[in-house]
Parts: structure tokens; sequence; C-alpha cells
């Protein structure tokens, strides 16, 4: 073990070692001065998130002979992922007082499952991917049951507990056969036991297969998705939020890692398998989506659509070129969908005044009148979620398309243009029920919550009028993923 | 190579054979006087009331887990110990950073009354 | 045909064998145990495999604490027994799916497809504990701490899940 190995997962750990300061603090606080703790854990990191940036400008540097790596495309997901969980503290402070589920493990647990997204993006072997899936996997198990005894609770972290262990099967399965074909867990010893022809690929495809199954359960791609309306209903919405962008990015993580760096030799036959994927759940989550008057379960829909242009990425990869720009689109596109599904559920909990009742789209009816700084930026929340100018989501969707289009895939773009058409209808009904219809919505103010949704919305729109420092560095971070 | 199993196997094999010669001999000399009461459930002698399978507490559930989690600890302890000396220094500190989190744990669980039977 | 060989076929038909049972049964105390006979005969093939560590993990962790769990669970839940006869008609899907499985099993090896597959060093590596600690606290030692972390979460999820606040009384 050396400084260099330190280094390179520093952010990690600080995380890890503050998550279990929390959890002993909290043991020895007074409750009444349990908000402390949310303080305390959006200092942890903001903290970890200074680290991150203070090492973006450092080079490439592999730790721990090789289990983990610090690249570019690390150093994103890492301040991605911490924004995740800054806004997944902002989000939740005031709501889980209302909810009545303020117990202090929660802020504990939220970190735990960010350390393990971090690790997610850092990981260099698939011991370490597995490890990484389970380490904010199981926080958010626990997090989705958080507001037991209240029955939908409990069946949202059963659930979520029962299909992600049975994803988690798919994704051991997948690295013992890959472990099987190559003689290495090691990402990079994969890549070359391929390029020396001594891997057996046909054994190489079926464990690539296994891993996209039990990724794809955490992304929630049809077919993989029956969890997710009921999860993301049943859990509390504070919890549904942070599980909305961080464990999907996270998937996203490991599917672009894994699969953008490992396995570029099998992309002659995995390339159409993901493109009949992409093009299923953007077709499936927009076209359910639409039937929905649940706002949770919508979104919810929304998110399975959301993941299909996501998936769009690992469509072109047959085309060297159209690779790079895949992958960047596809990181531009996770920072643009963290921030508009932030923003949404962050207004979802607004409105939620009464818990036990379910809020549905016609709840929206004159939140214009009645307050109507959160109608724009939910308005501006819709129009990045559908692709509309002037949004990061509109921006993100371009290069997503184009580099779908140069991969020679003509139909999964236009697929993909196509349903952002349907998603309009039922992403700006949101619209035109907070804007053109009378009602009398109940709205929390929280000065928190307000805060984190105001910051979104700015962001998403001032950054889509000048995005290309950002697609230069997401086109950075990929560099040397190839 | 399977040789070096045979103490074990034999061993096994020998316990498994005793149990199995004292149920027969026992059911073969043994007085038989068959009676329906016999049949029931035990329980302290009083006629059983309800069936013998109840739905118990979750505690019960709690210490099994608080089981499995501490036996996967002692279970890295294993080969730790055999390689004890090759590892030196280097291998104490690892454990110790190992247990960190497994102390945190304890200390967790403790606090919250989890080794508490209410 | 080998010790070996004779060995791994007997068991091999009793882990098969007592899989099924575990399925097949209408008692939950009784799928319990057929798999304590499943997991045992499973610690077996690893010794087989000249893997002691793994077999005595298997044994200590899944044959012991595991099936507690599991013995736990089913006294829980009081759903000992499920009612009535073997439903087949519920079998379809799950059996045509096995049975593709399987086929497609055969079929690789028909194909010989498996003949390059790695299986890891054979013989010393795995056989010798010590061999395997130094692989564990050297090139493994990140995983290694990250489980450690992972047995935190799980044991705070217990807790969590399973002991209620207390309520104001606390210090």
């Amino acid at each position: 073990m050396t400084i260099t190995d330190f280094s390179v997962i520093l952010p990690v750990t600080l995380l890890t070692a503050w998550a279990s300061i929390l959890l002993l603090a909290e043991l020895f606080l007074p409750r009444a001065q349990r908000p402390f703790l949310a303080l305390l854990a959006a200092l942890g990191l903001a903290l970890t998130l200074g680290i991150s940036l203070a090492q973006s400008a450092q080079e490439f540097a592999p730790g721990f002979g090789g289990m983990v790596v610090r690249d570019g495309f690390s150093n994103f997901l890492n301040v991605l992922f911490l924004l995740t969980g800054l806004f997944g503290v902002a989000l939740s402070y005031r709501y889980n007082q209302r909810a009545q589920i303020e117990r202090g493990e929660y802020y504990p647990l939220l970190l735990f499952s960010v350390a393990g997204m971090m690790l997610m993006g850092q990981a260099a072997d698939l011991i370490v991917v597995f490890l990484a899936l389970e380490l904010l996997s199981f926080p958010l198990y626990i997090l989705s049951a958080f507001a037991y005894p209240r029955p939908q609770s409990e069946e949202a972290g059963l659930k979520y507990f029962l299909l992600g262990a049975f994803a988690s099967g798919f994704v051991v399965y997948g690295i013992a056969l890959t472990f099987g074909a190559s003689g290495s867990t090691d990402l990079a010893r994969i890549v070359a036991s391929v390029a020396a022809g001594s891997a057996n690929l046909p054994l190489l495809t079926a464990g690539a297969g296994l891993l996209l199954v039990g990724f794809g359960f955490k992304v929630a791609a049809v077919p993989f998705h029956m969890w997710t309306p009921d999860v993301y209903q049943g859990a509390p919405t504070s919890v549904t939020a942070f599980m909305a962008a961080g464990a999907k990015t996270a998937g996203f993580a490991a599917l672009l890692r894994v699969f953008g760096a490992a396995f570029p030799a099998l992309a002659a036959d995995l390339s159409p398998l993901m493109a009949i994927l992409a093009a299923v759940t953007m077709l499936f989550g927009n076209l359910i989506a639409v039937a929905q008057t649940d706002m949770k379960r919508m979104l919810a829909y929304s998110s399975i659509a959301q993941a299909g242009y996501l998936l769009m990425a690992f469509a072109p990869f047959e085309i060297e070129a159209a690779r790079t720009m895949a992958v960047a689109g596809a990181l531009f596109y996770l920072l643009a969908y963290t921030l508009a599904s932030f923003g949404s559920w962050g207004v979802v909990i607004a409105l939620e005044k009464d818990l036990d009742r379910h809020l549905s789209i016609g709840d929206f009816a004159g939140l214009a009148r009645r307050s109507p700084w959160l109608a724009a930026a939910m308005t501006v929340f819709m129009l990045s979620l559908t692709g509309l100018p002037p949004t990061l989501g509109l921006v993100g969707k371009i290069y997503l398309f184009r580099a779908v289009i140069e991969g020679g895939m003509v139909w999964l773009a236009v697929i993909g243009a196509l349903t952002s058409v349907v998603s309009a209808f039922y992403y700006l009904r949101i619209v035109v029920n907070m804007f053109m219809r009378e009602g009398e919505p109940a709205v929390e103010r929280e000065w928190w919550l307000e805060f984190a949704i105001g910051a979104a919305a700015v962001v998403t729109v001032v950054v889509s009028l000048w995005p290309f420092p950002l697609f230069e560095w997401a086109e950075w971070a990929v560099m040397k993923l190839f | 190579m399977l040789l070096e199993y045979a103490a074990i196997a034999t061993m096994i094999l020998v316990t498994a054979l005793v149990a199995v010669i004292a149920v027969v001999l026992g059911s073969l000399f043994g007085p038989k006087r068959p009676h329906a009461r016999k049949l029931l459930p035990y329980e302290s002698g009083m006629t059983p009331i309800g069936p013998g399978t109840r739905r118990v507490p979750v505690r019960f559930y709690l210490i099994a887990v608080l089981f499995i989690l501490f036996d996967i600890e002692i279970i890295f302890f294993l080969p730790w110990a055999i390689a004890f000396r090759e590892l030196g220094w280097y291998g104490f500190w690892a454990m110790v950073v190992f247990n960190i989190p497994i102390l945190i744990g304890f200390i967790y669980e403790w606090k919250k009354g989890g080794l508490e039977w209410e | 045909m080998s010790l070996e060989l004779i060995l791994f076929f007997v068991l091999a038909i009793i882990a098969i064998a007592t899989a099924l049972g575990m399925l097949l049964s209408r008692s939950a105390v009784y799928s319990a145990l057929y798999l304590v006979v499943n997991f045992v005969s499973v610690a077996i093939f690893y010794l087989l495999l000249d893997a002691p560590f793994i077999a005595l993990s298997q044994i200590a962790v899944y044959a012991g604490a595991i099936m507690v769990l599991f013995l736990f669970v089913i006294m829980l839940i009081g759903l000992e027994t499920l009612g009535g006869e073997l439903n087949w008609r519920q079998l379809v899907w799950p059996l045509a799916m096995g049975i593709l499985l399987l086929v497609q099993g055969v079929f690789l090896v028909i194909q010989r497809v498996g003949r390059d597959v790695y299986i890891g060093q054979t013989g010393t590596q795995l056989s010798d504990p010590s061999l395997m600690a130094r692989v564990l606290f050297t090139d493994y030692l990140l995983p290694f701490q990250v489980t450690a972390v992972l047995l935190l979460v799980a044991m705070i999820g217990a807790i969590v899940l399973s002991k209620r606040e207390k309520s104001n009384q606390e210090a």
C-alpha cells in the first residue's frame, strides 16, 4: 500500500469514515439535536466534493494493484454522486421531520450509499464493481423501508430488496463466467486477453449478457423494470428522489465502465442487443407513463423512459468515432437527468402535504398562481425531461442522437425522437395543469428544499445556453476509457 | 489427496453409525406401550393448546442476523490466523482496519439495545 | 473410475435430489433440511476441488448460520406448511426454462466451448489457506476492507428494521 493507493480512494474513505462517525455521533447526541446531523452530513459531502475537485486536475492513477482507478471518468462521476448526495440531504431535511422518519441512521446510510456509488465510478475490477453495487444498494433497501410500519414503505423495501438481490445474483454469475472466459476479473486484463485472442469469446459474451441483466435491473431498463413503479411510489419521497438519480447514475457508471472499457471486442454481438433494449425501454416507459395519474408512478415510468435514452449510448459501439461521443453524451445526459429528476421530485415533496394521500397530477392545478416560482421551476424540469429548449435535457438529447446517427443507427434515433414527442404529452400536461387550471394546491415552504429546487432549475437553464465547457469536460473524462 | 480427509470421513461415519445403532437397539429391545397421549407435542405435561407451531417474535431474527454478521467476520480471521507470522505487522494493521467498521457496528447495536432481550 | 469420480457422481446426485426436494417440499422446515444436505454436499465438492477453506466457510456460514436464520424466518412468518397439493401447472414455465438452460449447457459441452475455460491456478494456491491469506491481504486488500463496511451497513439495517425507536425516554 502506497501513498498513491491512498490518494486514489481518499474521497471514498473520507466519506465512509464520516458516515461512521455520524453514526456514532447520533448515538450520543440528544434527540433535540437531530437536525444537526443533516448539517454534518452535508458538511461531509461538501468536504469530499472539495477533495474530489482538487484531485480532478491530477493524472490517471491506478490504486491497489489495479482494483480501483482515478481518471477523468471517475472524477466526473464523483462530482455527480456528491451533488446527488447533497441534493438528497437538502430534500430530506424537512420532509423526514414531517413524515416522522427522522431516525438518526438516515444520513449515515445515505452517505454509505454515496460512497458505494463513488466506488462504482472508480472500480476497475469486477470484484470491486460487485462490492460497490452492494454497498450502494444495501442502504437503499433499508431506506426504502424506512417509513415502516407504513405498509407501502415495507412493500417497497421488500420488493426492492428481493429483486435487487436477484439482480446481484445475475451480476455474480456474470462475473464468474467472465473470469472463466478470460482468467481475470481485472478489466484491463480482460481487455488484454481478448486482444491476445486467449479469451473464450462465447463464454465472455454470456458473462457480459448476465452482467447486462444485473445492471439492467439497477437502471430500471425494460424488461427488468417491474419493481420501479411500486418502489418509487412506496418509498419515502425523499428516498425516491435520491434513488431515482443516484442508483440510476451508478448503474450506468458500471455499464459504461464495464461495457465501454472491457467489451469493445464484443460490440458486434452486444450493440444490436443494446439498441433493442434502448428502443423497448423508451417505447414502453413513455407509453405507460402517459396512462398514469399518480404523480409518483408517472415519474417512475418517466425514469424508466429516461434509462432508455441513456441506453442509446451503448448502441453505436461498433463505430470507433461514435463511441467516445456516445459515452460523453451519456455522461452529459446523466447530469441533466440528475438535475431534472431531483428538481421534479423536490416539487413533489413540496406539494405532498398529506403523506397518506397519493399526489395526483390534478393536484398541480393552480400552482402557478399559488407559488409562481415553484411552477416555473417545475416547468423547467418538465421541459428538460422532454428535451425542449432552453434546458440541459435538449442539449443532452442532441449529443446522444448525434452519436447514434453517426453510429449508423438512424432508426434508433427516430424512435428516440418519436417517443420524446409522446413524452411531451404527459410532461406538458403537468405544465398545463399548473398554469391553465384553477386549484388550491397545498404547498410546504421549506428553505432548503426551495434552495435545492431553485439551484437545479437555474443550472439546467443557464448551462444549457453555453454547454460546451461541460461537454468538453465529459469528453475529456471518457478519453482515457478506450 | 482425498485420503487426507479419510480420518474426518471415518469419524463422521462412526458418529452416524453409533447414533443409528442406538436408535435401532432401543426400538428392538425397549418396551412398547403406545398411547395416543404420548404422541402429542410435549408441553410440560399439560394437554397442548393450539398448534405447536406459532409465530415467534422478531427479536429471534435480529439475533440470528447479528450472529451471521459476526460469523462472517470470524471466517475472515481464520486465514489471517494461519498466515499470522508471514503477514507480520502489515497483516495486523490490515486486520485492525477491517475491524474498525465492525467495532463501530457493535457499539451502535449495543447502544441501540440490539443486544437486550426486552 | 477413480475414487474422486465416484464420489463426485454420488454427491452430484445427492445435491440435485436435495435441491429438487427443497423446491418441491410442501413444508418449509423440510425444505430447510433438504437445503442443509445440499449445502453440505456442495461443501464436499469444494473439498474435491482442493479448496478446504471455502469448504469450511460453506459449512460454518451457510450450513450453520444461514440455516439458523432460515429456520427463524420460517418460525417468524409462521407459514410452515403450504396447504394443498403441488400445482404442476405453476411449474410449467420454470420447468421449461430449466430444461432450456440444461439443453444449452449440454450443447455447450458438446460444442466444447468450455475447452479453454480458465479454472484458476490448480493445486497449491487454493489448497493452502495461508497462501489465500496472503492474496487476501495484498491483491484483494481493498475488497476485503469494503466487506467490513458492508457488514456494518447490514448491521444498521437489521437494527433499523427490527427495532423501533425508543419513545422519548432517550438520553
